[in-house]
């Protein structure tokens, strides 16, 4: 990482004395306010374009997505905010255009859904754990004697240096 | 007999291949518009014909009317446009033209360094040759150069038909051209029932 | 007549399979052995139909045979040659064909490999596949037929589709279709296991590493198709969990869990129904996949053209496959045998653990995909789910099952101990957290998800290296460390490099998601522009012909210190056949970062000598994603070219686990 600021600074330095010697021009951003471009790009990559099969604004090259950047750049010119720009697209399209579903109703289990998995898995697993060890235990009462070559057998498997399996 | 615990499985697949029989016959391309049953959004725009006089919605207050936006070198737009000349002979309801981009839609003009003057000039020469050889069914026709009126009505593809009532509320919206099915079952019911 | 004689070969092979398949297994059930003898060479004999069809598709390509519809539209007689070959699977028919091929494929290399498997074992297994393979030749004869001719035919070809004339056509579709095909072995050994009722410990051993090839072929080809995209499209992304993609990640997750789950079947006895229910359900989401792809319900960028009554065919051959394995299951699951106990913390319980979350993970990834099916089909509107949506509910799904890939290994069969583990990897966890906490520093700012990234992908190598290094210690004796590391079981090896593999895949996930840059210029000869370190001089655009296309080809200079390293040559491409564009990105790929340049558009389109607009990228560690899913397959590949592998079936069907059991 220190090699990297070193190069960065190397760079730097080796660029300040081309441009004096007049012998590269650094490049103009292609935007004429790189930082509301920055922001647009951001708001965009969420967006869905309407017209692609599955591309973002900011990732297609259809006409209207064009349109929908000069409109949203235009918005961010004006001062309006993420949320208000958002806002602009869904009322005109609708959630179709929201690569991040809003939270309501009709998204409820999709955003619900994976943490209920989780639990409801988690759950299922310690259940049939538990319910397992009880029946491998109904199933064959051991004897004292048994019980005893169990424990051997236990105590050895735990000694066994783990992973051999039943490799030969 | 002992309840059978996974049969849970045989259910949760049986719902998954319900859901995608029933996909099978939707379209997933189709978005329906949130504008339905909203105010038709607010416009200004440079009517076809005449170099002075402007339209918005406001000026068919009152009145049951379809607006239906289309361009030159929309393919499908050919495709529906006969309908749409026949609808216009009936009188049944005044059909406003929204031409959407004109100039700026036809993938084979570069517009970059064309000065709005020329575009206008280009658009309205096009649009009005175009609705000569075809047809004219509208009451008028309004230019929207840049398709920012198209974008107030979430236009995605050209041609998209709206019905808007008295009172200026979207009722309809037909996206993709307009089959004699559309017109009997769909647009003129809804206008007669509007029209009331 | 090569197509007749391709399209008489398939649709001989269709009877073939449907007696092959119904012998075979009726012979099975009813003791019947001419008719078990059957599906050896019944198998063979469907690969070779198969293949000779195949092979007629793929002359009448090379001869640009533009009678032949799909070819007429799928070719071009300017297409380069290694192209035609790939075109066969550049649409739908030729890809299903392909798809059929590899199906083929994989029953013949089971008649191989499996000389030490019982016969009427072998005579369900190949049974099994040999219906499924006539459920896809039904599939392909009546509604997708690629051999049907127009005549008299076409004089030109529409040609392949420009974003799909790369390499990566070539290689991408042939290794996810193994992959994904690979899937009906380990599917078709459980509907076999569940139709004997012999659900042992033998048939883990079995399918195991038939399972895992799959596995290798399904991980290389979603990487490959990853890093075709990333270089390709032009935009620097490797995922976007489109439908397409989630399609093949599903099975390649359940995959996943049946790989640890079969470890555990195979050495223990256990979880034998869980095991079974997977490698249906691997194969189940392979065929859903290919539903969803090419029947239209669903907008993915990588749709193939569709048609509804292809829709309704797959769909109903997937009542018919899943469905019916499912009710299967159903019916024998409730008889199957626990197998070993354990602790409630031990391996098993662990591996257990490790499949409830890939199981959470896979759950989570249908329902995003289906769930604007779901919401249009209950006709509440429409919604997309795209990245945002999987990045924020993968992520604390993935974590937990990272953390547990370090402390798996070190937990033993049966009974493990907590304050052990604890106790020898608290070390490791302080590292790891160190780690996390200073090296973003190092990079520019601290974010959450880049430390717990860098956490995580630290602990996984520390603990691997930790547990590899006490092995080998521990089973040394006398013996030089080296040479006792090479005499450890490759198996081990192969779960250690797989692991290590994952480690690497989350630096490079973690490190371009924290701190990739990039840059949109305008640039005229002689410019320049720096992205974290390097300069790009822009030295101007050049005309070139390639032989169906031709190129805008920018020249951009890659500076490091000043001095000039190598050129770049990124190109914005016309093919003659197509008006679409096509953005070709030079990228100079490292270990540690790559630099990607790509090519818009001219800023004024008369003048194409002077100013483009130009997008660089600097993307730290991004070869790192696919490194890793290298990494994983090779720990794949070495695990399955352990010893005891070699003589599957030997040792007879009864293991120490299961008399245990039993």
């Amino acid at each position: 990482m220190k090699a990297l600021s070193c190069t960065r600074l190397l760079a730097a330095l080796v660029l300040a004395l081309a441009c004096q010697l007049g012998l590269a021009e650094e490049a103009r951003p292609l935007a004429d306010d790189p930082v509301a471009e920055k922001r647009l790009q951001a708001i965009s990559a969420e967006l869905r374009c309407l017209v692609c099969q599955n591309e973002t604004i900011a990732g297609s090259n259809a006409d209207l997505a064009k349109d929908l950047r000069r409109e949203i750049r235009g918005m961010i010119q004006a001062g309006q905010s993420d949320q208000q720009i958002i806002d602009f697209m869904v009322t005109r399209y609708g959630d179709f255009v929201l690569y991040r579903p809003p939270f309501k109703s009709v998204t409820l289990l999709l955003w619900v859904g994976p943490l209920l998995f989780l639990v409801v898995g988690i759950a299922a697993l310690q259940l049939y754990m538990r319910r397992r060890a009880r029946l491998l235990q109904d199933s064959r009462p051991l004897s004292e004697a048994e019980a005893r070559q169990a424990e051997a057998l236990l105590a050895e498997g735990s000694n066994d240096t783990q992973g051999k399996g039943t490799a030969p | 007999m002992m309840k059978n615990k996974y049969v849970w499985l045989l259910a949760a697949f049986a719902a998954l291949v319900v859901l995608l029989a029933v996909g099978l016959n939707l379209n997933p391309r189709e978005i329906p518009s949130p504008l339905v049953g909203k105010p038709a959004p607010a416009f200004e725009l440079p009517r076809l014909g005449s170099t002075d006089q402007r339209f918005g919605p406001k000026d068919m207050q009152g009145q049951v009317w379809m607006l239906n936006v289309w361009s030159s070198w929309c393919v499908s737009c050919r495709q529906e446009h006969p309908l749409l000349v026949e609808l216009g002979k009936r009188r049944v309801v005044p059909i406003v033209g929204l031409n959407y981009k004109e100039v700026r839609g036809d993938g084979g003009i570069d517009t970059s360094k064309m000065p709005l003057e020329q575009e206008n000039a280009l658009a309205r020469e096009r649009a009005a040759a175009w609705l000569k050889s075809h047809g004219d069914p509208y009451t008028l026709s309004v230019l929207d150069l840049d398709g920012r009126v198209g974008i107030d009505y979430g236009v995605y593809g050209v041609p998209e038909t709206y019905v808007i009532d008295k009172a200026g509320v979207i009722r309809y919206k037909q996206i993709g051209p307009i089959t004699p099915e559309v017109v009997e079952q769909k647009l003129l019911p809804l206008i007669a029932e509007l029209n009331k | 007549m090569i197509p007749e004689l391709g399209h008489f070969a398939l649709i001989l092979s269709l009877p073939v399979a449907a007696l092959v398949g119904v012998l075979a297994l009726l012979g099975a059930h009813r003791n019947r052995a001419p008719w078990i003898a059957l599906a050896k060479p019944g198998a063979q004999a469907l690969a070779l139909l198969v293949t000779v069809a195949y092979l007629c598709l793929t002359q009448a390509f090379i001869a640009n045979d533009f009678s032949v519809i799909y070819v007429a539209q799928h070719s071009n007689s300017l297409l380069p040659l290694q192209y035609r070959i790939a075109g066969v699977w550049g649409g739908h028919e030729g890809s299903l064909l392909l798809w059929m091929l590899m199906l083929s494929w994989w029953a013949l290399l089971v008649t191989w490999f499996s000389r030490n498997l019982p016969a009427p074992m072998l005579a369900r297994v190949l049974g099994t596949l040999c219906l499924v393979a006539f459920g896809f030749l039904l599939f392909i004869l009546l509604t997708s037929n690629p051999f049907e001719r127009i005549l008299p035919g076409v004089a030109e070809g529409k040609d392949l589709n420009p974003l799909l004339q790369d390499p990566g056509l070539i290689i991408h579709p042939p290794l996810l279709y193994m992959g994904y095909v690979g899937f009906s072995v380990a599917y078709a050994f459980a509907v076999a296991a569940l139709l004997s009722g012999q659900l042992d410990a033998a048939w883990a051993r079995w399918s195991r590493p038939w399972t895992v090839v799959a596995w290798i072929f399904l991980t290389l080809g979603i990487a490959m198709g990853s890093w075709w995209a990333y270089y390709e499209l032009g935009w620097g992304g490797w995922w976007f969990w489109d439908p397409v993609e989630n399609a093949s990640f599903m099975p390649w997750l359940i995959g996943t869990a049946l790989l640890h789950s079969l470890a555990v079947t195979e050495k223990r006895g256990s979880f034998k129904n869980w095991t079974v229910l997977l490698a249906i359900s691997a194969f189940s989401l392979s065929l859903l996949g290919t539903f969803l792809v090419r029947s239209g319900v669903l907008t993915s960028v990588h749709a193939f053209a569709t048609d509804p009554t292809r829709g309704v065919f797959i769909l109903a051959f997937l009542v018919t496959v899943i469905g019916a394995s499912l009710a299967l299951f159903v019916w024998r699951a409730p008889s199957v045998g626990l197998g070993g106990r354990f602790g409630l913390f031990s391996r098993e319980s662990l591996l257990l653990t490790n499949n409830v979350l890939l199981a959470v993970a896979t759950g989570t990834v249908l329902l995003g995909t289906l769930y604007p099916l779901l919401v249009d089909a209950l006709a509440l509107g429409k919604i997309s789910v795209g990245p945002p949506y999987f990045n924020a509910v993968f992520a604390p799904i993935m974590a937990p099952l990272l953390f547990l890939m370090g402390v798996g290994p070190f937990a033993r069969w049966k009974h493990a101990s907590i304050a052990e583990i604890a106790r020898l990897l608290k070390w490791a966890l302080a590292v790891a957290g160190v780690v996390a906490v200073t090296l973003p520093f190092l990079y520019g700012s601290w974010t959450p998800l880049v430390g717990l990234g860098l956490l995580l992908a630290t602990w996984i190598t520390l603990t691997a290296v930790l547990h590899f290094v006490q092995r080998v210690q521990a089973t040394r004796g006398d013996a030089g460390f080296l040479a006792a590391a090479l005499r450890q079981p490759r198996h081990f090896w192969g779960m250690h490099l797989a692991h290590l593999g994952v480690a690497v895949f989350v630096v490079g996930v973690t490190m371009v998601g924290g701190y990739e840059e990039e840059k949109d210029v305008k640039m005229g000869p002689g410019d320049t522009v720096t992205v974290s370190g390097y300069s790009f001089r822009f030295l101007g655009v050049q005309r070139v012909e390639g032989p169906n296309y031709v190129a805008m080809r920018g020249e951009v200079e890659l500076l490091k210190n000043g001095k000039v390293d190598r050129l770049l040559h990124p190109e914005k491409r016309n093919y003659h056949s197509s008006m679409m564009p096509m953005t070709e990105a030079a990228i100079d790929a490292g270990l540690l970062r790559d630099v990607y340049v790509s090519l818009g558009e001219p800023i004024d389109r008369d003048q194409p000598e002077g100013e483009w607009a130009v997008r660089v990228y600097y993307k730290p560690f991004v070869d790192w994603i696919w490194g890793g899913c290298v990494l994983m397959s090779l720990g794949g590949l070495i695990a399955i070219l352990d010893r005891r592998y070699r003589n599957v079936g030997r040792r007879g069907t009864a293991t120490p686990a299961q008399e245990a059991a039993a």
